[in-house]
């Protein structure tokens, strides 16, 4: 909890580079649901972020938003907000946290929570529909996620 | 926040290739054979007050060369499983030696009507009947046969066989009396977001019908064209293993067919489409 997140940041200031990865149940949401801190503590790679965001197996985040940077990926979706400029109109806090879970910004949002490994309902295992054998990973990796939103960043109309 | 709005901007703006844009249903009509007309948008039903104003067949969220398919029985590859069921209804079997024909005669006018107020509850045996459920109890209890498997293909096919005698005739559920409390568990389950992804039905087919999911046309997730023929698997599709993929799609443990929860699900899902015409079997890709 706060205690991980304040020795990540004392060991972030002190300028030394294996700092802690944050866990999902320790991510530390403010009241607007952004998250202050990289989760990793290592830079996001914005490529890598561009093919997570693609990727059907990963973030699969063009199921549900159009992105003109990610065009070469065919089919993007309806059911999110198009992400063109988000660079421009969000901080980096505010899209960490939501890219980690979106619900702590918007109540009941029907984007999934990437970086959360409880309080589902019938979770599975993946995409099998029997029950999960070993305890859920997070849908995304805390470096997944700070890949992400160094490639959301990216996205500026100016 | 009105996303279709959002997207209307992002078209205006120029936005082009492998966006999927279409939004919403297309105002064709389904005249089956050149001679049936079907209900493919209707008033909802009182009880979805406040969820939607209409109700939509799955038909028209589909591509132009897909739903063409269903406009003529000669086209419509489900046909031929309906064929195999109407054989298997004049064939006798199990121990009393007796075909469905024995007891129900022609389909066309014993069946007729009979798809469109199902799941049905039933006063004698004190539950909430899925057709299915119905075939079975008449080949155990009448014909000493085996019950088939649920949605395995020969129950399928027989429920399409039946579908087809109430073809065009309105969806016309009922959710009071006996049905009341399977329809409440049924609408619980709509509403419950599950999975690790977290959604429920009605994020998909109540939120955002209209919209694109990846490639999918998201469609109000009627259940009056099942059986469905999918040109995916190429074969008729159950109500319940559509269910299942939707579950599972929400990285979700699913429920299994023929289950309790399924059959309340199948009721309250049917009763959503009250008004829409029977359409089985229909084709989906
Ligand atoms: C199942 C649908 C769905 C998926 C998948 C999804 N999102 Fe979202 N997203 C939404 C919706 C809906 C909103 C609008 C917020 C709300 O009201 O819930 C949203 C909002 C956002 C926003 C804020 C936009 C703004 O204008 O403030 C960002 C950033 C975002 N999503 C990024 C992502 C990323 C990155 C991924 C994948 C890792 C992703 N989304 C996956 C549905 C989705
Ligand atoms: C993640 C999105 C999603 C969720 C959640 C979901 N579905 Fe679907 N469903 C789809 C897609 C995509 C299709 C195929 C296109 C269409 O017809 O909408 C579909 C199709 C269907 C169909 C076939 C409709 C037709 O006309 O052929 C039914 C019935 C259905 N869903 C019911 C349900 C029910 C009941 C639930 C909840 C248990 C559910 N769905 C949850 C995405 C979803």
């Amino acid at each position: 909890m706060r205690l991980t997140i304040i020795t990540a940041a004392l060991v972030l200031a002190a300028g030394m580079s294996a700092a802690e990865t944050v866990l999902p149940a320790d991510v530390a949401y403010g009241e607007d649901g952004a998250v202050e801190m990289s989760l990793t503590g290592k830079a996001g790679d914005a490529a890598e972020g561009a093919i997570i965001m693609s990727s059907k197996g990963r973030g699969n985040c063009i199921s549900c938003h159009a992105v003109t940077a990610l065009n070469d990926a065919p089919f993007h979706g309806e059911v999110g907000p198009m992400l063109d400029g988000i660079g421009d109109v969000r901080s980096e806090a505010e899209i960490r946290g939501i890219v980690a879970d979106a619900k702590m910004t918007f109540e009941e949002s029907l984007m999934p929570s990437f970086y959360k490994t409880t309080g589902y309902i019938r979770p599975g295992n993946a995409y099998t529909g029997k029950a999960p054998t070993e305890e859920l990973a997070p849908l995304l990796s805390a470096q997944d996620i700070e890949d992400v939103v160094a490639f959301l960043l990216t996205l500026k109309d100016s | 926040m009105n996303f279709k709005a959002l997207t209307a901007i992002a078209l205006v703006a120029g936005l082009s290739a492998p966006l999927a844009m279409a939004g919403g249903a297309d105002d064709d009509n389904m005249v089956i054979n050149g001679d049936t007309d079907m209900t493919t948008k209707a008033a909802a039903a009182a009880h979805l007050d406040g969820a939607l104003d209409e109700v939509i067949s799955g038909w028209h969220f589909r591509s132009d060369e897909t739903q063409q398919l269903q406009l003529d029985d000669f086209d419509n590859p489900g046909m031929i499983f309906v064929d195999k069921a109407m054989d298997t209804w004049n064939a006798a079997e199990g121990t009393e030696g007796k075909a469905c024909a024995d007891c129900h005669d022609d389909p066309a006018d014993s069946m007729a009507g009979v798809r469109a107020t199902y799941p049905k509850w039933n006063e004698a045996a004190g539950e909430v009947r899925t057709l299915q459920m119905q075939v079975n109890d008449c080949r155990v209890n009448q014909m000493g046969a085996e019950a088939w498997k649920y949605d395995a293909g020969t129950a399928v096919d027989m429920e399409a066989m039946i579908s087809v005698q109430s073809r065009g005739m309105p969806m016309n559920v009922a959710i009071d009396g006996g049905a009341a409390d399977t329809w409440a568990k049924g609408k619980e389950l709509y509403y419950t977001r599950t999975g690790q992804l977290e959604l429920s039905c009605a994020n998909c087919h109540e939120d955002n019908y209209g919209n694109y999911i990846r490639a999918d046309h998201l469609s109000q997730g009627q259940t009056n064209g099942f059986p469905a023929y999918r040109l995916k698997n190429a074969k008729l599709n159950g109500v319940h293993s559509r269910f299942k993929g939707c579950v599972r799609d929400t990285r979700a443990e699913t429920y299994s067919p023929g289950s309790a929860e399924f059959i309340a699900l199948e009721l309250y899902v049917a009763s959503r489409g009250n008004g829409l015409a029977v359409e089985g079997p229909s084709v989906r890709n």
